[in-house]
């Protein structure tokens, strides 16, 4: 092996012979570039000043990135690049379709905006215990879990962004941070642990763990193998990870203990993840043993939406509050997990979308609307509108979008699963959507008359002097999404096609299949 | 744990450690060993420094942050996958080259270039676990 004996060996056996296209290098582009940078920062982590420097363009290209992935995705159907040029299944494969492509973006953009803000948010000490490097690198496992097609690998990847997302979490070694991180990072751990289970399960059944492999032989063991249990099994992780109903309790617990920049990027991208491998492994690869568990998944689903709008309701931190917030909007998501139908994964997709991006901003937001009412709490603070109106403007905004009232993004997605639950009858997944939009306009509502309209009270926090925010790192972030939620909620044609484009890839993975194996049959 | 004799031995120990786990490194291209391996070997040496003689001179003897080692272990390791774009073959493709030197053949190839950066991956972040819980004992 090591020496350099000529004798011809037939290498297209086991490789891949012909060469990889460089637009195939997309693929796994943000991934690679995510590592590179988060390793440089990492090198030059005394270096506070430098960082933001690399960090944010370096942002901006993963962006640019993602969009060209996007491009390449909607031109030519799913991509595949099979690492180490090893044939399929026995290469890790990473293969992209609209759905991971399109997520991949929004996590891209939300990353983005949050490393901007993070300029200003996040001071010498939270740079030094290494926030960009983190950040990079918890968009490594992010990007990577949403690129992979490799269910192992995809465990590699939850494991990689968790394990950044500890590191994020107790940025500040504060003793809150350190009480939310043990309860996020055990419960974390369970779930991870059960995906871990589930899938030497699923690899004791199947004898490979590419997802276009298993998709292909899953119809054929139907009967042959206890799936049912397998796919419940990557229910209980899955649902962990989102948050969903009744394993839900410890993202209010832990998302409002560190940097709202933090708890910004966490409530965006990491639930939307575990949403995305639950849809990946119950759409795509057993959509049979789905339907055994789609009633059960519609309760989760109702269950969830409006536990966690009651749970807003209750709250009087600004901060657990959205974490609640977070909640619903995974119940909603998992609505239209639950019906299957085209459209009811369309909605899912784009209601992913828009709850990436509101959540984020709405975090963003929130930190901004301390930083000038002084405090997160909603009985204590006050008075935004009248000091700082162009932010009460945008977190208005951003409380319709997140309770779906038309023209923001939340409007659409909303309007496509209430349609698709009273399509199959479901009228009680229907009510439950929209009494769970009606219960979190309640309770936004409430913020924003006590902390945003109510005149700033005289003998509370000394706000004498205005708070200046600073118009580069503190609202050009929230600008940013802000505004793709207005064109979105404008201008939703191009998301909605490609939401169907995308549930149609994944509810039926002819391409995804032959993207991996172009021969179109068994190795 | 700062006896006469530790500290004697200890700075030889673990100038054998580290040697040994370059050795260990380099086996491990084709026999039992590799970067994990190594590096695992090389941070209990720099460990067992630490203990005895202290870790300030731990820190000054391997000049950079374990951190940025470990850093530029994975920079390492994903160049190794890089490289493989000028070669116009999928990411992470094992490419070699052979250098004749004094008559051998040397081989180098990405896939060690790929394990070098998992040992100073591991190096790094083991080290410098290892470093902060020895600086909290000697407080």
């Amino acid at each position: 092996m090591a020496s350099s004996e000529k004798t011809p060996v037939d290498l297209s056996a086991a490789m891949i012979t012909e060469p990889a296209a460089l637009a195939d290098w997309l693929v796994i582009a943000p991934l690679v570039l995510c590592m590179v940078l988060g390793s440089l920062l990492l090198m030059v982590r005394k270096d506070t000043r430098l960082q933001p420097f690399i960090a944010i363009p370096g942002l901006a290209v993963l962006v640019l990135l993602d969009v060209g992935l996007l491009v390449h995705v909607i031109v030519n159907g799913p991509v595949t690049m099979t690492m180490g040029r090893w044939l399929p299944p026995f290469g890790i494969s990473f293969t992209v379709d609209i759905l991971g492509a399109l997520l991949c973006l929004t996590a891209g953009i939300a990353a983005f905006a949050g490393g901007l803000y993070g300029a200003g948010d996040v001071n010498d000490s939270g740079r030094r215990y290494g926030f960009y490097p983190f950040l990079f690198l918890m968009m490594a496992g992010v990007s990577g879990a949403f690129l992979t097609g490799d269910i192992f690998n995809l465990y590699v990847w939850f494991e990689v962004l968790l394990i950044s997302s500890f590191g994020l979490l107790i940025l500040g070694s504060e003793r809150g941070q350190i009480d939310g991180a043990t309860k996020y990072a055990f419960l974390n751990l369970v779930a991870t642990t059960l995906f871990l289970i589930a899938t030497g399960y699923l690899y004791g059944i199947f004898g490979t763990l590419n997802m276009a492999d298993i998709a292909q032989k899953a119809p054929a063991m139907t009967d042959k193998a206890p799936l049912v249990t397998l796919v419940s099994l990557y229910l209980l992780a899955f649902g962990m990870k989102a948050a969903a109903f009744p394993a839900n309790f410890w993202l209010p617990a832990s998302y409002h203990t560190p940097r709202v920049v933090v708890s910004a990027l966490f409530a965006g991208l990491l639930t939307k993840v575990g949403v995305y491998a639950l849809m990946r492994v119950t759409l795509m690869l057993f959509p049979a043993e789905r339907d055994v568990l789609g009633f059960v998944i519609a309760i989760i689903a109702a269950a969830t939406m409006i536990i966690g709008a009651m749970g807003a309701l209750a709250q009087t931190d600004f901060r657990r509050l959205l974490g609640y917030l977070v909640i619903s909007g995974i119940g909603i998501m998992f609505a239209g997990i639950a019906l299957a139908s085209p459209s009811g994964v369309a909605g899912t997709i784009f209601y992913a979308v828009h709850s990436m991006i509101v959540m984020t901003a709405l975090y963003l937001a929130s930190g901004l609307a301390a930083r000038a009412a002084g405090g997160f709490s909603i009985a204590s603070s006050s008075g935004v509108y009248s000091s700082h109106v162009f932010l009460a403007a945008i977190t208005l905004m951003l409380f319709f979008a997140v309770s779906g009232l038309p023209p923001f993004s939340g409007f659409w997605p909303k309007v496509i699963l209430v349609k698709a639950s009273l399509d199959v009858g479901a009228w009680w997944l229907a009510g439950a959507i929209l009494l769970s939009g009606f219960l979190t306009t309640i309770a936004v509502g409430r913020v924003w008359i006590l902390s945003y309209w109510r005149p700033a009270m005289t003998g509370g926090p000394a706000q004498d002097e205005a708070v200046t925010l600073n118009p580069l790192v503190d609202y050009l972030p929230l600008v940013l999404l802000t505004a793709l939620v207005v064109i979105v909620g404008i201008f939703p044609q191009q998301i909605l096609e490609l939401s169907q484009t995308g549930s149609d890839q994944v509810l039926n993975p002819v391409d995804y299949i032959r993207s991996v194996f172009p021969q179109g049959g068994e190795q | 744990m700062r006896t006469l004799i530790f500290r004697t031995v200890a700075p030889y120990l673990s100038s054998l450690m580290v040697l040994f786990s370059v050795f260990v490194l380099l086996r491990g291209h084709n026999e039992p060993g590799g970067g994990f391996i190594g590096g695992l070997i090389a941070a209990s040496a720099f460990a067992i420094y630490g203990i005895a003689c202290g870790v300030s001179p731990v820190r000054r003897a391997l000049f950079f942050h374990p951190m940025a080692i470990a850093g530029s272990g994975l920079m390492m390791a994903s160049i190794a996958g890089l490289v493989s774009i000028l070669a116009g073959v999928p990411f992470m493709t094992g490419l070699w080259v052979y250098i004749p030197i004094f008559g051998e053949e040397l081989a180098l190839s990405t896939v060690l270039l790929f394990d070098v950066g998992v040992y100073f991956v591991v190096v790094g972040a083991i080290t410098s676990i290892a470093l902060a819980l020895e600086e909290r004992a000697t407080d």
